[in-house]
């Protein structure tokens, strides 16, 4: 690895909420999308001339369709109770980077334009024109924000922030400014079907030898279909599990616990990827658009039933959304949503997570496994953001924080908990989430690291432990890149999927 | 954009570094790319680039690691075919690296 241009902070055994530096951050700047980028996923290629007032416009369009925005813009009294709770202040010391500040970069043109106080006494209530300069704080800022959530925990009105940081994103990309990594992606989704960019025939490829992989491993003809019509289940997933490591590790572990369970499943090239980047830009129709080639793919296959791989944000969308964008789940009531709700089979939820559907085989004991495979590992888990905090898994409250641990603890015997005030709702974000997993904003992902570092090298210290699992294809990717930076091997992060794919028996119910 | 002029060439690369044109790559551009990315190319590096080409030619990306880890391994023997040894090679990861001094386009996505 390149030595890094900016300082690595220093782990402490306890946190300490660091001295502010003014500015610390404020030259971090992630690429701007070109307006090949912009234009193809139907924004202005650049600025617009009159960007001031399209902005303005645009707010009040979102303030509008949001009552939401508007209410999160309001209410804050500038308590401070989240001052302290962002990685990013965390680990940076830039002021702007607490959840207050940088939601004040909105809020203040909110008041100047569209409050009585604001418009006639804007000193008075710290009201702001939007200046080039403001505009650029935004950008700079806002694309500080991985939109994880944790200082909503913390906030007595319930104020997300992540609303602002998704509307402050729509606004930029609506006039012609709007962000390289996430938005060449979005283009990549619409374009070819995945983030990757990544074509059937190299899918098809990858996945034929895969499962040579799997045959020299195990035996066992493990099989990894494509396009499958009348199969029971589609599986969605990133496509980074295709690609990378240790993604690819849970790809296997799905495969393998649909094998071992006789449950026949298919992949599809028209809906290879599970992650929707319309979420983080905060824009409507592109995550809708996401969202509707998983449909097309399911009733196109004939499924009955749809699980979800293991990516964070995917499974918000899923869990949250999917229903009413795309009929999968109660909720749409256009032809192709009532033709796909007919279709699906009832008695399983829709969607599915993968964690749900491999629990519940595992306590019925359908699936089982050899504990003691699993022995050279000592086992955390770091909770995702979005699973964490913006969704559920089974049918009881804290489902998505049971269930991924209980798993861990029916394929594995070592297992440690991190503490407890950076997991479940109060986990910290792996640094790398809501679109800022870039190369050109590595400075903040290893600086934003450092509460998860910390807290995984008290556990470290105290019990050993070499392993972190988590089930969100960002935190694998961003985890494997920053561990070394903190004295750390990559390989110890990995997927639940990876741990069950170590242990579990395969010729159970052939 | 921004270009590099090489022994009366030019070649234009993205504000990452990336060469933009496919078509345009020669040994000497890699050789200048891999002296940006601090990477000695020996012998054993130019077999992952023009593995990576070879397959970009064919499929229009990159190969999975999975994929690339295998060609090496029948390749250049089985004690290679792993990403400990890609990555002792391109220690920024074989993924970006070697795909940029391969000229070929940055993957993207959650990798």
């Amino acid at each position: 690895m390149a030595a890094p241009t900016f300082e690595v902070p220093k782990m402490k055994a306890v946190s300490e909420v660091p001295r502010v530096q003014k500015g610390a951050m404020a030259h971090t700047k992630s690429y701007v999308a070109s307006a090949a980028i912009q234009q193809a996923i139907g924004f202005p290629g650049e600025l617009v001339e009159n960007w001031e007032a399209k902005a303005i416009e645009k707010m009040g369009d979102l303030l509008g369709k949001y009552r939401s925005f508007k209410v999160y813009l309001d209410t804050c009294v500038h308590c401070g109770a989240c001052t302290d709770k962002c990685h990013y202040f965390l680990g940076t010391g830039d002021p702007i980077n607490m959840p207050v500040a940088r939601q004040d970069l909105v809020r203040n043109v909110y008041r100047r334009h569209f409050t009585f106080a604001g418009k006639y006494f804007p000193k008075l209530v710290g009201a702001k024109d939007l200046t080039r300069e403001v505009l650029d704080q935004w950008y700079t800022y806002y694309n500080q924000c991985s939109e994880c959530r944790r200082c909503s925990v913390f906030c007595p009105y319930g104020i997300d922030t992540a609303e602002i940081t998704m509307g402050a994103k729509e606004i930029l990309d609506s006039i012609g400014y709007g962000q390289k990594y996430t938005n060449e992606i979005i283009g990549k989704v619409q374009r070819i079907g995945n983030n990757l960019g990544l074509p059937g025939p190299a899918l098809e490829d990858t996945l034929e030898g895969l499962e040579e992989d799997i045959l020299a491993d195990t035996g066992a003809a493990v099989r990894m279909p494509l396009n499958q019509k009348g199969a029971e289940v589609l599986l969605v997933t990133p496509s980074a599990d295709f690609f990378s490591e240790p993604h690819v590790e849970s790809l296997i572990g799905y495969a393998k616990v649909f094998h071992a369970a006789g449950i026949s499943w298919t992949l599809s090239s028209h809906a290879s990827e599970a992650g929707n980047f319309g979420l983080f830009i905060g824009n409507y129709e592109t995550m809708r658009n996401i969202a509707l080639r998983i449909r097309e793919a399911a009733l196109e296959l004939g499924v009955k039933r749809i699980i979800v791989g293991e990516c964070g944000h995917a499974w918000r969308v899923a869990y949250s959304f999917w229903n009413t964008l795309a009929g999968i789940g109660a909720g749409g009531n256009d032809p192709f949503s009532i033709e796909l709700q007919q279709q699906l089979d009832p008695r399983y939820p829709a969607p599915q997570h993968i964690c749900e559907f491999t629990h519940d085989l595992l306590k019925r004991g359908v699936i089982t496994v050899d504990k003691s495979a699993n022995d050279h590992r000592v086992i955390t888990y770091h909770d995702s953001c979005n699973v964490a905090r913006a969704s559920r898994m089974g049918d009881m409250p804290g489902g998505q924080f049971v269930i991924p641990r209980e798993i861990i603890k029916m394929v594995a015997n070592n297992y440690h908990d991190m503490a407890a005030d950076t997991i479940h709702e109060s986990t910290f974000c792996c640094g790398g989430g809501g679109g800022l997993l870039t190369d050109d904003l590595m400075e903040l992902r290893v600086k934003g690291a450092l509460p998860r570092m910390e807290a995984l090298n008290n556990v470290v210290q105290d019990h050993q432990v070499n392993f972190m699992a988590t089930i969100c294809a960002i935190c694998k990717a961003q985890f494997s890149k920053v561990l070394p930076y903190y004295g750390f091997e990559m390989s110890m992060v990995g997927g639940i999927h990876q741990l069950v794919s170590t242990a579990i028996k395969l010729d159970a119910k052939q | 954009m921004a270009s590099v002029e090489l022994n009366g060439k030019t070649y234009e690369t993205d504000e990452e570094g990336y060469l933009v044109n496919l078509g345009e790559w020669d040994e000497g551009i890699a050789a200048y790319l891999a002296e940006q990315e601090k990477v000695d190319m020996t012998e054993s590096h130019w077999e992952v680039v023009n593995f990576l080409r070879e397959y970009y030619n064919d499929y229009q990306i990159a190969p999975a690691i999975r994929v690339l880890t295998k060609a090496i391994g029948k390749k250049l023997g089985a004690e290679k075919g792993n990403s400990k040894y890609l990555y002792e090679l391109f220690p920024y990861g074989p993924a970006k690296q070697a795909c940029k001094i391969a000229g070929l386009p940055k993957p993207t996505g959650c990798i």
